[in-house]
């Protein structure tokens, strides 16, 4: 059997990986389907079909205002999905570079990084949101910066972790004695292996996003309306729940099956990239 | 032991005193004009200048926040409310009164849900409950609080009409008090529940392929004996560290269960605030939450030696 052979086989039989991409699939498929197909305009009022239940012209129902759920179910997941990779992306890019700057020369840059990482490392992600939404205002782009930020001491840790390890393996200390420059070795040698964890964490980070957003939007901190987001979605339908629970279902739904396809996704890409854990599972 | 205790003491310090100057320079310094963002951009340059007197933005930011800090550390006093034109304290201290028995609340139902769910899941690892309980964890982990707390509405108020569907009744009537609390503290409670189980689990796996809990079998121990006395005890250390770390996420639940639950605690407080622009209760309200965390931490840390004697601290 080849090698890649061997390590398809190592993905498929693992069945949190098999679940999670399945779920995770859903999701970005239903996103990408959206930009070009909603059954109805996701921002569409009707006020003579509000808060109807699930029916065969409005498969989730309708909200408060007519607009059909399963529209803006479909939209929001293009918001998650967004949220998801910018917030990931400057917490990983930002963490990565300041992770492995300390622990690749050490010493005060070390000490001093990780010091402040420590201090935005204790405060929760809703937490550091508040902050810097109460200060560059609500919107989608600001929470994306606001959970990126918590994100940064994440990935920094767990760089900086690896590297202290990797810098003192043998091709490191070959590749430095045959005069390659630092940030060379960083590139070339370092990084790379450190990559799986990189890749565990990010999806893990992913999720985390996704219940950030969610909570922001909730709050109303994160996508303003008209924009369908999955928490704003909830916070709307909360005081029509007497009469309709359905605007305060699906969306729910909606978050819990992305979130929970990122978890799996992440935990079975660790059980493969790090069978050592294995037996605590 | 008392050598860690001040060494791990100073570190709190200088902790507490880096979260301050976050805080207070991510309100004050970037970006803009503090004043501005709390009058809006329509302001007059006289409104602007008063408010900016008031808040003492026309001198420099180190005294501003030498000042702030003194005051805080001497008097407890962290400064006033624009809007509600009261001291920050007195405000944070009568929203204390809903979100710390919130937060005691939600941390007894964790630990009633997770511990024994951990426990049962380790010592029937890879058989029916244990994979049940994973079930539980996974979906309890990828639902968010507020729409635990949206369901337990639906379910137990409106549909039931067992309790209150949100709001307040104060403490003059403490059952009723505590009715009123019972959801969210719930809704708050299932998320960490979810996180606890896990790592109860996990811990409790570890622990019981260790030698000395195979003597305690092979002597012929009852089995409460060996897990309860041995096991547990040995696996509540990683426990108690994450429960501490928890305190910090579930205060920050609180802000949007409050929102939830429509419930006068500081979450709501910190909420009225950021939409009201009034900045000095934003800073105040998180510059609190923050110290609560990293205090709890601290108690945590020392809480380590004397659940496990083989720590040592040197």
């Amino acid at each position: 059997m080849t090698e890649r052979r061997k390590h398809l086989r190592r993905f498929s039989k693992d069945i949190n990986f098999m679940i999670g991409l399945a779920l995770v699939g859903l999701v970005v498929f239903t996103a990408t389907l959206s930009l070009f197909y909603t059954p109805y305009d996701p921002n569409r009022m009707e006020i003579s079909a509000r808060l109807q239940g699930p029916s065969s012209s409005h498969w989730f129902g309708t909200d408060h205002y007519g607009r059909d759920i399963l529209s803006r179910v479909m939209r929001g997941a293009v918001n998650s999905i967004t949220v998801g990779f910018i917030a990931v992306g400057i917490g990983m890019s930002l963490g990565v570079l300041l992770g492995a700057l300390a622990g690749y020369w050490g010493g005060w840059l070390d000490e001093a990084t990780m010091r402040v990482m420590d201090v935005i490392y204790g405060f929760p992600a809703v937490l550091t949101a508040i902050l810097i939404t109460s200060i560059l205002g609500p919107g989608i782009k600001n929470s994306m910066i606001a959970i990126g930020i918590y994100n940064i001491p994440i990935f920094a840790r767990l760089t900086r972790g690896n590297i202290l390890s990797l810098k003192e393996q043998d091709y490191v200390l070959a590749a430095r004695a045959v005069g390659q420059s630092n940030l060379k070795i960083i590139r070339k040698h370092i990084l790379p292996n450190a990559l799986s964890p990189l890749i565990v964490q990010a999806t893990v980070s992913f999720a985390v996003a996704i219940l950030a957003e969610a909570g922001l939007s909730y709050l109303g901190l994160g996508t303003q309306p008209p924009h369908p987001s999955w928490g704003r979605m909830l916070n709307e339908a909360q005081p029509f729940i007497h009469l309709s629970a359905w605007p305060a279902i699906f969306p729910g739904l909606a978050i819990a099956i992305a979130v929970l396809g990122f978890n799996l996704l992440g935990d079975g890409l660790r059980d493969i990239l790090d069978p050592k854990l294995a037996h605590l599972r | 032991m008392i050598a860690y205790t001040v060494r791990r003491l100073i570190v709190l310090i200088v902790t507490l005193f880096l979260v301050s100057i976050l805080i207070f320079a991510v309100i004050n310094i970037v970006p803009g004009d503090p004043a501005q963002i709390i009058l809006g951009t329509e302001a007059t340059p006289e409104t602007l200048a008063r408010v900016r007197a008031k808040l003492g933005l026309d001198r420099p930011a180190v005294v501003r926040y030498i000042e702030w800090l003194k005051n805080i550390i001497l008097h407890g006093d962290f400064g006033r409310s624009i809007n509600y034109d009261r001291p920050i304290s007195e405000l944070i201290a009568n929203r204390l009164l809903v979100t710390g028995p919130l937060a005691g609340m939600a941390i007894l139902f964790t630990m009633i849900i997770a511990i024994p769910l951990g426990i049962y899941a380790a010592t029937h690892h890879n058989r029916p409950g244990d994979y049940g309980t994973m079930i539980f964890s996974q979906i309890g982990l990828a639902i968010p609080e507020f729409w635990t707390g949206i369901l337990l509405i639906l379910g137990f108020a409106v549909h039931w009409h067992l309790v209150p569907a949100g709001g307040f009744t104060p403490w003059e009537k403490p059952l009723e008090s505590l009715r009123s609390l019972l959801l969210p503290a719930l809704a708050l409670g299932f998320t960490r529940a979810a996180v606890i189980t896990r790592l109860t689990r996990s811990s409790m796996l570890e622990v019981l392929r260790e030698d000395y809990i195979k003597t305690a079998w092979s002597k012929g121990l009852p089995s409460r004996l060996v897990i309860y006395k041995h096991a547990l005890r040995n696996a509540s250390i990683s426990v108690v560290t994450i429960l501490g770390l928890q305190l910090g996420y579930l205060l920050a639940g609180t802000i949007i269960i409050e929102t939830v639950f429509y419930l006068p605690g500081m979450g709501r407080l910190v909420m009225n605030a950021i939409f009201q622009r009034d900045l000095p209760v934003v800073q105040g309200v998180v510059l609190f939450i923050a110290t609560v965390i990293v205090i709890v931490n601290f108690i945590v840390d020392l809480l380590y030696g004397l659940l496990d004697p083989r720590i040592r601290y040197d």
